[in-house]
């Protein structure tokens, strides 16, 4: 459904991506992992359009895809939602036809458990609740991929738990197709079909991991554990090496 | 609950204040009775800042009466009261009028010219090159440089002084405009560009909201200055205003004169700070700062 091919991607004399070739199935939830510095975040810009500066190409179904698209939308470590609108006008951000009778807002509030705070301003969130709306915003364009880029890192650990299973909840409804930066491993675990671990300064994929446990999981599968070592062993060995 | 909190000296259950209508053990006897806070009334903080000036016009009040300074320097407060209330009757709310007028035109030319060409070179690359460095230059002149050059240019009616007002407002504008919107997070800009707005869109619905605390704070400033200047335009030739009032007063040696427009251009000056604050806060409702009132 989306294949990402890279060939390059640098800063400078800095090579940071590429070659590199991924590909995500419809309604695959897949986590990217790495050391600081693999370019996990500057993949999600590209995937994104917000990064034009690589060689390579993307393709949605088979059609090239060229700068931003509104079938792609990113979610940010921070909600970054706009300080002077309310949290329904933030989610109209950028959509000003769509949606005049307000019920996409709501409905989208009310499944990112925002119900009422429409009219409060982002000041009057907590860290929880601006993270919820900033992923409310996101879906408002209806988009067939998600992209995330560690969006629980700032909030607590039970909100994070919360936020994790309301992105489950809203990829199953949405038939979202998930690709998402994280570094933590048992999130990953508990989020995604496949894992997939970056190498740095580019190169191919340093590993790709199914996770093979079925859904609802618990967030201590046991039968995980072995697969948890594999990877940190990876990123252990990522890290000397980088 | 009583007024009072007592701390006890113990270990255990016996930390715990104890229960109403029991007589406390011997070992819970009390070390020290703290008085419970008393809600204290505050005064209104316009009444707080008006503390200070009625202080100094109390002591001047008092230094002049007792003999320490001489009247013929510093009047009283009361006389210049009295000196405010006679020239009342000869025409002062024309000078203040006269004053305000100016300064409203002078002020509005200037911000506005400092608000497109701010915006301007802020926004675009090739506009800040070319123009900022000669913006910079020529706000590093002194106010009363300009003087004679407008004298020369533009006469002595109402133009040079308009002009004066105007160049005045102008830099801290122009500073608040270009600062605010080269300041914008790039956070914020990313996520409009993830909305494909167009650049004018991207303008208005990200750069200026988002540049909005600092041109405010930049208009203030501006007006501030506009008055200032304003009375540097009147002293050097008018027929009317709080400056010629001044020059007046000067000449004909009334420092009363000289102290009543002082004090009136502090009162203008205070009123039309209190007029900008308020629209300050009016707009800038969203931002969760340290002043801001209803923070959740």
């Amino acid at each position: 459904m989306l294949d990402i091919r890279i060939d390059s991607k640098s800063y400078g004399d800095q090579k940071v991506l590429g070659p590199l070739h991924l590909q995500l199935k419809q309604g695959e939830v897949v986590s990217l992992l790495g050391a600081s510095g693999s370019g996990k975040s500057t993949l999600l810009s590209i995937v994104a359009g917000l990064d034009r500066d690589w060689r390579g190409s993307l393709q949605l179904d088979g059609a090239p895809l060229q700068g931003v698209h509104p079938a792609i939308s990113l979610v940010f470590q921070e909600p970054r939602l706009f300080p002077w609108l309310t949290v329904a006008d933030n989610l109209r951000f950028g959509l000003p036809s769509a949606d005049d009778c307000g019920c996409e807002v709501d409905l989208l509030l009310e499944e990112t458990g925002l119900h009422g705070l429409g009219q409060r301003l982002p000041k009057q969130l907590s860290g929880g609740q601006a993270q919820r709306a900033a992923i409310a915003r996101g879906l408002m364009r209806r988009p067939r991929v998600l992209l995330l880029d560690e969006p629980f890192s700032a909030v607590d650990a039970f909100t994070r738990m919360k936020l994790q299973d309301l992105l489950l909840r809203i990829a199953a409804h949405h038939q979202l197709t998930i690709l998402q930066v994280t570094h933590d491993i048992d999130e990953s675990l508990y989020l995604s079909d496949r894992i997939l671990v970056l190498p740095a300064g580019g190169g191919p994929l340093s590993g790709e991991f199914s996770v093979p446990a079925a859904r609802p999981r618990s967030r201590s599968e046991a039968g995980l554990l072995p697969l948890k070592h594999q990877i940190l062993d990876l990123l252990h060995l990522a890290e000397q090496t980088a | 609950m009583s007024d009072q909190a007592a701390i006890y000296l113990g270990q255990g259950a016996a930390h715990a204040p104890p229960a109403a209508g029991a007589e406390p053990p011997a070992l819970r006897t009390p070390i020290a009775v703290l008085p419970a806070p008393a809600h204290r009334r505050q005064l209104p903080r316009w009444l707080l800042g008006l503390l200070l000036p009625a202080a100094l016009l109390a002591a001047a009040e008092l230094a002049v009466r007792s003999g320490t300074l001489a009247p013929n320097l510093l009047p009283p407060p009361s006389a210049i009261l009295e000196t405010i209330a006679e020239l009342a009757q000869r025409g002062l709310a024309t000078h203040v009028a006269a004053s305000t007028l100016r300064v409203a035109v002078g002020f509005t030319a200037g911000a506005l010219a400092a608000i497109l060409l701010g915006a301007a070179t802020a926004l675009h690359r090739p506009a800040h090159a070319i123009f900022d460095p000669t913006v910079q230059a020529l706000r590093a002149i002194p106010s009363l440089a300009w003087v004679p050059l407008l004298l020369l240019w533009l006469g002595i009616d109402e133009a040079p002084k308009l002009v004066l007002i105007a160049i005045g407002a102008f830099f801290p504008v122009y500073m608040g405009v270009s600062a605010g919107i080269r300041g914008v997070d790039r956070k914020l800009v990313e996520v409009a560009r993830l909305y494909r707005l167009t650049a004018a869109q991207q303008a208005r619905q990200v750069l200026l909201p988002a540049a909005l605390p600092s041109i405010l704070t930049g208009l203030r400033n501006g007006l501030g200055l506009a008055w200032m200047f304003m009375v540097a335009a009147e002293l050097i030739a008018a027929s009317k205003g709080l400056g010629y009032l001044l020059s007046d007063g000067r000449e004909t040696s009334r420092a009363d004169i000289v102290l009543a427009t002082i004090l009136l251009l502090a009162v203008l000056g205070k009123a039309s700070d209190s007029l900008m604050l308020r629209l300050e806060q009016r707009l800038l409702a969203w931002r969760d700062s340290f002043e801001s009132p209803d923070h959740a």
